[in-house]
């Protein structure tokens, strides 16, 4: 699903630059839940803002699904982001003056997806993350747990190919975290590709494979047992 | 075509109606700035119509033609010469210059603006007394009270009947008494009432106080010969009033031996002048009033702008997050302009609304007083529409501002977590 060859990235700071990411080589196979770990600084905020196709590039190839990535114009990127990728951020970051179901059948109205069956298919995924009765409410009168758990209904309503979480839990407490993982688990189970950056161990653990990032490089790369998440909620 | 693409209009009255402080705070120079220009332009008009009503019944594209004396010796004659005008120049004029459409010979009993006692069972009064055609009244309408003004049969068959002036009619009569078929006397001869006139507000060059009767009874009554006064004239339309009176001018000097530079033997007055100038100030108002009312506009405008820039950076997370879930600049940009077309356009709609009604109120209020010169304000189709497409071209520019900054910011910063 994604193939990473020899990715570098450096950011200029003044005079000096700053090489974040130093030859990054990785492949992502279809249906697999993958943790990206790593320190703050050690580059995997850059690594998943490539993979979004939020950022560039200075060298290497990404490949997503056969497409190669590769200087994109913002339409271009836009488009592909809107097809090939969902996105679960830290803050939730949901529109706070839309409902949860408009917040969800956002990503649909950018494909143009007509409304009537934009507003069915919302509510669809909304219902997925047992959220159904809450659809109407604005995200100010829901809880940290439900406000992500909208927002990944949000990401997949677009049906991605990748699902692309920073820092999923880094808000929650522990509880309502192993709620969003094992939300985040059981989209996996149905075959969907996810990425989550995270610096907790015990997220990590909850993946199939943990990535180890640390100063630009792939330290450590290793399939693990899972853990299922509900049996702590 | 992205207008008519419905879920655009929904996104845009969805973002705006869900931000409505901060919607109507936006929209609120804007608002006032319509509201001033239509004010403006609305009274401008109003003034301009309260003069044309002012000088209704007062053709613009008239002159008036007197004889004075002559102030250059000239062919043998000495300076000071007076310039008697006879009843045939009427013809000699109309059939020298073609472009005189109507012309008025007149005659006054006494010296110019004298005065005449008139007599009515014992009662007088010092009133000017006018031998007239009826063409007069194409050049300056009476407003008849009662009665009828002098026709053609009156001319033809010298009628002993008269036309009096409201003024006249008080002095010579008892309030309320019929004076329509009664008698008058002017020097000795009786003078049967047809008809009273009132001052109507316009250029009153007879005078409230006068009498006037047929040019031909004048003749016969007071032994007036072949003399005439002076002469009311109307050019046609499009004809420069100044030229016409430049070629009467130049055939009377010719035909009375006047000096062809002595400017003062031959009296004149321009009536079009009159209306150039209030046309000329009405439309310097008007375009004054749109002037500062497009520029007061403009501030509206960059207000919204403003406040559209400040909300940019206030929505950097949410624009962020929209372009990550697929929104391409131009659909950010297209909604972020569309957004201050909407406000601007519905903000001008409110201002103009709340506008006509302040002016309606000021014409309910002052719109019919005879005193002032205002009638009807308010502002004309053609100037709504030019006013109304300035404003949503502005807004287009303007609004582009904000959306280019909005797309500027990538996605990834806006995303960035404090």
């Amino acid at each position: 699903m994604i193939e990473i060859k020899d990715l570098h990235k450096s950011y200029k700071m003044g005079s000096n630059s700053l090489h974040v990411l130093k030859g990054i080589n990785f492949n992502i196979e279809d249906g697999e839940l993958v943790a990206i770990m790593g320190s703050s600084g050690s580059g995997k905020s850059t690594l998943l803002n490539i993979l979004g196709m939020l950022d560039g590039a200075d060298s290497g190839e990404y490949t997503l699904d056969g497409v190669p990535i590769k200087n994109l114009s913002e339409t271009k990127a836009a488009l592909y982001r809107n097809k090939f990728l969902g996105f679960v951020f830290q803050s939730f970051n949901l529109i706070n003056y839309k409902s949860a179901l408009e917040n969800v059948a956002l990503p649909l109205y950018y494909q143009k997806v007509p409304r009537k069956e934009r507003q069915e298919k919302a509510m669809q995924y909304l219902d997925k993350v047992g959220l159904k009765p809450w659809a109407h409410h604005l995200p100010s009168e829901l809880s940290g747990g439900q406000k992500q758990r909208v927002a990944i209904a949000r990401a997949m309503a677009a049906e991605p190919k990748v699902l692309l979480a920073d820092e999923p839990t880094g808000a929650l407490d522990s509880k309502t975290s192993y709620e969003v993982m094992a939300l985040i688990q059981k989209i996996n189970d149905e075959g969907n590709t996810i990425l989550v950056v995270t610096h907790e161990e015990d997220i990590a653990h909850m993946c199939k494979r943990i990535v180890h990032l640390k100063d630009g490089v792939i330290v450590e790369d290793k399939k693990i047992e899972q853990v299922r998440a509900e049996q702590y909620v | 075509m992205w207008l008519f693409d419905r879920d655009l209009w929904f996104e845009i009255f969805h973002t705006l109606g869900k931000n409505m402080f901060r919607t109507f705070l936006t929209m609120l120079g804007v608002i006032f700035a319509m509201i001033i220009l239509v004010l403006l332009l609305g009274s401008a008009n109003g003034m301009s119509n309260g003069f044309n009503k002012l000088f209704a019944g007062t053709a613009s594209n008239s002159l008036f033609v007197w004889g004075q004396q002559t102030s250059m010796p000239y062919k043998g004659f000495e300076r000071g010469r007076r310039i008697r005008y006879k009843i045939e120049d009427a013809e000699i004029l109309k059939k020298q210059i073609p472009e005189i459409e109507v012309l008025a010979p007149r005659i006054e009993l006494g010296s110019h603006r004298g005065v005449v006692t008139v007599y009515r069972n014992g009662q007088t009064s010092g009133s000017s007394v006018y031998g007239d055609f009826p063409e007069i009244d194409n050049i300056t309408k009476k407003k008849l009270v009662e009665g009828r003004f002098l026709n053609q049969t009156d001319i033809d068959d010298s009628k002993k009947v008269c036309v009096i002036g409201e003024e006249t009619y008080k002095l010579l009569f008892d309030k309320g008494e019929e004076a329509i078929g009664q008698e008058i006397r002017i020097n000795g001869i009786y003078f049967s009432v047809v008809g009273i006139y009132k001052p109507n507000n316009n250029i009153n060059i007879d005078g409230e106080n006068a009498v006037f009767i047929p040019f031909t009874t004048f003749q016969k009554a007071f032994n007036s010969g072949d003399r005439m006064g002076w002469m009311a004239i109307a050019v046609e339309e499009g004809t420069q009033v100044a030229v016409v009176e430049k070629q009467i001018k130049d055939i009377l000097k010719l035909k009375y031996d006047i000096h062809p530079d002595d400017e003062r033997a031959i009296g004149s007055f321009d009536m079009s002048e009159i209306f150039n100038n209030i046309t000329a100030f009405t439309t310097v108002l008007k375009g004054f009033s749109f002037f500062v009312g497009i520029f007061t506009l403009l501030a509206g405008v960059i207000a919204i702008s403003n406040i559209l820039l400040i909300t940019v950076k206030e929505r950097t997370k949410e624009i962020g997050v929209r372009r990550a879930l697929g929104a391409t600049p131009k659909i950010v940009k297209r909604q972020i302009v569309v957004e201050a077309i909407v406000l601007t356009a519905f903000a001008g709609l409110v201002g103009f609304a709340i506008a006509v009604g302040i002016l309606s109120i000021m014409n309910s209020m002052w719109g019919s007083g005879d005193d002032f010169p205002f009638v009807n304000p308010m502002i004309s189709v053609p100037q709504f529409i030019v006013s109304f497409i300035l404003m949503v071209g502005l807004s287009v520019l303007i609004g582009l501002l904000p959306a280019n900054r909005a797309v500027k910011v990538r996605p990834i910063e806006a995303l960035r977590e404090e």
